[in-house]
């Protein structure tokens, strides 16, 4: 999970370069116990089933599996990785389904469902779907700036 | 306990605080910032770079927002149970958890989470977070297994008292399925392949599900005014009499009406799945699935024959199949 490579993000999308519809580029990431275990320690998520496989297998669980605020850091990182530095969250909300385990891949997508242009905010609708399905989905709230826009790194 | 009294227990705590508000147990700090970042890729430079931080629209450096829930954690103290109670015997929420686990409930997993952010941590600041439990759902089948969904919503602030931002959040405490004793020994193996929904059972079905066991297609029948009924109850909906007993159907009957399910995808289930209500010719009605035509195959009227098959290794279901020609 951790493995996947990218770049900072530089430069921030204008709310007025956005549209309804725009799709997110897909991030494939590969889920492994090393960033299960990192995701549930970085978030201080000691629950033994997101470390110890014999209490995730007593759980029904065939492994550990990844703890639902590492999918919320994921989901977030997804969102300004599109959106930019300068992009501010207002809102994550996630649903859960299929169990990230070691082995499976996530890929998340991402789609701009709504524009709300008195306050320059953006919906955008995201899935994570592994081997079996939606781990994830949810929708992220978040505000862009104008493009005369005041402030920003760039 | 038997369920009323824990369902009537469980309701007790809706609209509970889970305990006084509590601070958490370190400030908002770069240490751990950089950490969260590492461990979800995120290089987003307002977390971790002073000087891009300075310039954007945060003027300085913040703590990722989805980081929120993060400075309220307990840390290593979870990872026991016991622990956590004598260090926080007041705390609600782990009251109403080991309620759970005592009356045979004892896994739990998070299913949703919704966090609103009213302003970006700082390094430095400090969060206190006040929980209330928000409702507790009835009994639930689930893939996992059988139990009850709770919902907490939790305010975070600031030592002023200002808010901070808001999280409503769900877990599931369950009765996991019986592991097969094959569970995954193999960590390059694909996932256990998933299975379908276990029904709750109680005193008012676990007899519907002891026949399909034991291969029989049992409904339920008034001893009073003999109507027949399904799926079961109490009582009967045309005498209302409790007083019942059962008949074993044949299993055959008519397709009085059909949907194909295609979404949601649910592990266990593969779609296109046709889902048939069959008028038995005993006189009830079965819903089931279809097997052995194609969706667009599906008459109404059409004839079936209902067999009771294994799903996995440790459930039976009724599944329809076309009649053979001229029965």
């Amino acid at each position: 999970m951790t493995s996947a490579a990218r770049s900072a993000p530089l430069t921030t999308r204008r709310f007025e370069a956005v549209a309804v519809g725009d799709a997110l580029p897909e991030l494939a990431l590969p889920i492994t116990v090393t960033g299960i275990v990192a995701g549930a320690l970085a978030s201080r998520d000691f629950t033994p089933v997101h470390h110890d496989k014999a209490a995730a297998q007593a759980q029904g669980m065939a492994d550990v599996f990844m703890n639902i605020l590492t999918t919320n850091g994921l989901v977030g990182r997804y969102v300004t990785d599109w959106a930019g530095p300068d992009a501010v969250l207002r809102n994550v909300a996630i649903k859960l389904g299929a169990p990230n385990l070691p082995g499976d891949t996530m890929k998340l997508v991402g789609t701009v469902k709504s524009k709300d242009e008195a306050a320059h905010e953006v919906v955008v609708e995201i899935a994570g779907k592994n081997a079996w399905g939606n781990h994830v989905t949810g929708t992220v709230r978040l505000v862009l700036p104008a493009a005369s826009g005041a402030g920003g790194a760039r | 306990m038997d369920k009323p009294e824990l369902e009537a227990t469980l309701r007790g705590f809706v609209g509970r605080e889970t305990g006084p508000p509590v601070e958490g147990p370190d400030p908002v700090n770069e240490v751990m910032i950089r950490h969260w970042c590492e461990a979800m890729g995120d290089a987003n430079p307002v977390y971790t770079d002073r000087d891009a931080a300075a310039a954007s629209v945060h003027g300085g450096l913040v703590a990722p927002p989805t980081m929120l829930q993060a400075w309220s954690m307990r840390g290593l103290a979870m990872a026991d149970l016991r622990q956590q109670q004598d260090e926080t015997h007041s705390d609600q929420q782990l009251a109403l958890h080991e309620l759970l686990t005592q009356a045979g409930f004892p896994s739990v997993v998070a299913t949703n989470s919704e966090q609103g952010y009213t302003r970006y941590l700082r390094p430095g600041d400090r969060v206190i977070s006040h929980t209330v439990v928000e409702a507790i759902s009835g009994e639930k089948a689930t893939a996992l297994g059988i139990g009850y969904f709770l919902d907490t919503r939790t305010i975070f602030r600031d030592p002023a008292g200002d808010e901070l931002g808001w999280m409503t959040f769900r877990v599931l405490k369950f009765k996991p399925h019986a592991q097969p004793a094959a569970a995954a020994p193999d960590p390059a193996a694909a996932p256990a392949k998933p299975r379908r929904l276990r029904p709750p059972l109680g005193h008012d079905n676990q007899w519907w599900w002891d026949g399909i066991a034991a291969g029989e297609l049992r409904i339920q029948r008034c001893r009073d005014c003999g109507t027949l009924r399904h799926p079961p109850r109490p009582m009967c909906g045309r005498c209302q009499s409790i007083a019942w007993d059962w008949v074993v159907s044949r299993g055959a009957g008519a397709i009085h009406s059909y949907v194909v399910l295609h979404h949601p995808p649910v592990p266990g289930y593969e779609v296109p799945l046709p889902v048939v209500l069959v008028d038995l010719d005993e006189g009830t009605r079965l819903v089931a699935n279809l097997a052995g035509r194609k969706p667009a195959e599906i008459r109404i009227g059409m004839r079936v024959q209902a067999r009771i098959e294994a799903m996995d290794e440790e459930m039976k279901l009724p599944v329809f199949h076309p009649a053979e020609s001229g029965s």
